[in-house]
């Protein structure tokens, strides 16, 4: 097997929001042309993590090496010009509700390109055609069903044809056929357009589906890495408990419990 | 002892929060101006287009409200000037203290607060409301600065358009004070109008201007600072919005205390 360069590098990255540690250090790679899936429970750090992927928060320490730039230590001129080669398709769509589906699509190649707004229209209406809208060009997000508005997202977050696609909890709040829906179209998308995919969710039907490597993220660190198989075999019981879906045995420090309600701030 | 201590500690992280509000705003000012001149030039194109749409929601939208308002201001200073100066024999007058009263202070002033709470507290709420459905965060992951594309339209709209609005309240304020004076007080036109000219001197209109100029920065710039620090959801918007329009009257009133104490003080 040919040894192949990861595009995104992580090396021990930390955060902290005050006393509270977030991340406590995480090392990953991830390759051009996979399908990585970072899994986690709420609050294990998943979501902050791809906060700082696209730039959106400084982390304490470590770094983020994408296509061989520190984006960490980036100005905003270098980070600019990777993130235009980046999508981002966040939980909720993050439309401009203050803009019909197509304007919003369009923005990106309005902001960033020199292109002739006819030629801005056609390449609309063809990402608008990739992810099953067309025709919906004129409709204010507003006007759009949950499932739709991820679907305009997706194709907002292609217009400028990211070398790499982040998607934050891409089935979050829709139904089980909508949301597999989605995920064919991730897999369609990943055929065609030979991209790299991030995925953060705590969704395991989804995984299952598109993940060519999983990450298991808990407590701030990296619990498990590995293929779809090598994670339904793994014995770790973190990831055990992930897959036969046990809630958390409540284990109470009794010293822990009572310091916590006689603290004062 | 305790007490003292807990005081002087609410005391000091109550500054502490101040003087870190000032200082974000102030980068948030900085920031808006350099992409309104050398970020403008260097890198990007100012959106003269987005201006124009917000020029349109602050200015011409506004038109309306104001003129009525700044009419039926010059109607109350004309009454109420008239019903002092009538003990006197001096009813002609009303003339002169409407004209003045309005293009040096009133005129500025009550454009000022009127589009403080139409279109300051807009800001904040579109700004607030993009902030917590993440559509801030969609701008900054495509690459496009917050800063150039929202706040630069609004701050260039509202520069241009406050004084504007302000000359038209200026005229409509004079012209309401005009009405009383020639139906009511029976004052000539004639004599109306050249008492106005001769009392409204240059530079009372001019330092009217350059005050609604400042206080358009003030009103885009609270707006736009509210809307961006907004935490929380609806009710995060809501509390900003409200303090986008305290914020806004209270530094535009400490302004013009400043210019008026610059400009007009006899001491």
């Amino acid at each position: 097997m040919v040894e192949k360069k990861p595009i995104i590098q992580i090396r021990r990255l930390t955060t902290s929001y005050g006393r509270h540690q977030i991340l406590r250090g995480i090392d990953l790679d991830i390759y051009p042309d996979e399908t990585f899936v970072i899994l986690g429970r709420s609050g294990c750090g998943k979501s902050t993590l791809l906060r700082h992927l696209v730039g959106l928060e400084k982390p304490t320490g470590g770094s983020i090496t994408i296509k061989g730039m520190d984006v960490v230590n980036a100005d905003e001129h270098e980070r600019a010009a990777i993130l235009k080669k980046m999508g981002m398709l966040f939980q909720n769509g993050a439309m401009f509700n203050s803009m019909s589906v197509g304007e919003n699509v369009a923005l990106p190649l309005r902001e960033h390109t020199p292109l002739d707004p006819a030629t801005i229209q056609i390449m609309t209406r063809l990402k608008l055609e990739l992810v099953g809208l067309s025709g919906f060009a004129d409709y204010m997000p507003a006007q759009l069903s949950g499932g739709m508005r991820k679907r305009a997202s997706l194709a907002r977050a292609l217009a400028m044809d990211p070398d790499i696609l982040f998607c934050d909890e891409p089935s979050a709040g829709l139904d089980p056929i909508v949301a597999v829906g989605i995920d064919h179209l991730i897999l369609r998308l990943k055929a065609a357009f030979k991209m790299c995919i991030v995925v953060v969710t705590h969704e395991l039907a989804s995984v299952f589906l598109i993940a060519d490597r999983i990450a298991l993220l808990d407590g701030g660190l990296v619990r498990f890495i590995g293929t779809r198989q090598e994670f339904t075999a793994s014995t770790d019981p973190r990831v055990r408990q992930f897959l036969e879906r046990r809630p958390d045995e409540d284990q109470i420090d009794p010293e822990m419990y009572v310091n916590s309600l006689l603290e004062n701030d | 002892m305790r007490a003292l201590r807990e005081t002087a500690g609410a005391f000091g992280r109550a500054a502490g929060q101040f003087f870190a509000q000032v200082a974000r705003l102030a980068g948030l000012a900085r920031r808006t101006l350099y992409w309104t001149t050398i970020g403008a030039i260097r890198y990007e194109r100012v959106r003269w287009g987005d201006t124009f749409v917000q020029m349109v929601r602050i200015g011409v939208n506004s038109l309306p409200i104001v003129s009525l308002i700044a009419f039926l201001v010059g109607l109350i200073i004309a009454m109420q000037s008239a019903y002092q100066l009538d003990r006197f024999g001096a009813v002609v007058y009303v003339a002169d203290l409407v004209g003045v009263s309005l293009t040096r202070e009133l005129g500025p002033l009550i454009t000022a607060i009127i589009i403080t709470g139409r279109s300051g507290s807009a800001i904040a709420a579109e700004l607030g409301t993009m902030k917590v459905s993440e559509e801030i965060d969609a701008l900054q992951t495509m690459a496009i600065n917050p800063i150039a594309f929202l706040v630069v339209p609004r701050t260039l709209a509202m520069l241009i358009m406050l004084p504007c609005l302000t000359i038209v309240a200026n005229f409509l304020g004079i012209l309401g004070g005009l009405l009383l004076g020639v139906t009511q007080l029976g004052i000539p036109l004639s004599a109306y109008v050249k008492h106005t000219a001769e009392a409204i001197l240059f530079k009372d209109i001019m330092t009217g201007l350059s005050k609604s100029v400042i206080f358009a920065l003030i009103i885009a710039l609270i707006g736009a600072y509210q809307g961006l620090d907004v935490k929380g959801g609806a009710e995060g918007v809501g509390k900003s919005t409200t303090r986008s329009v305290v914020t806004s009257i209270f530094l535009i009133i400490l302004a013009d205390v400043l210019f008026t104490a610059i400009f007009f003080s006899t001491f």
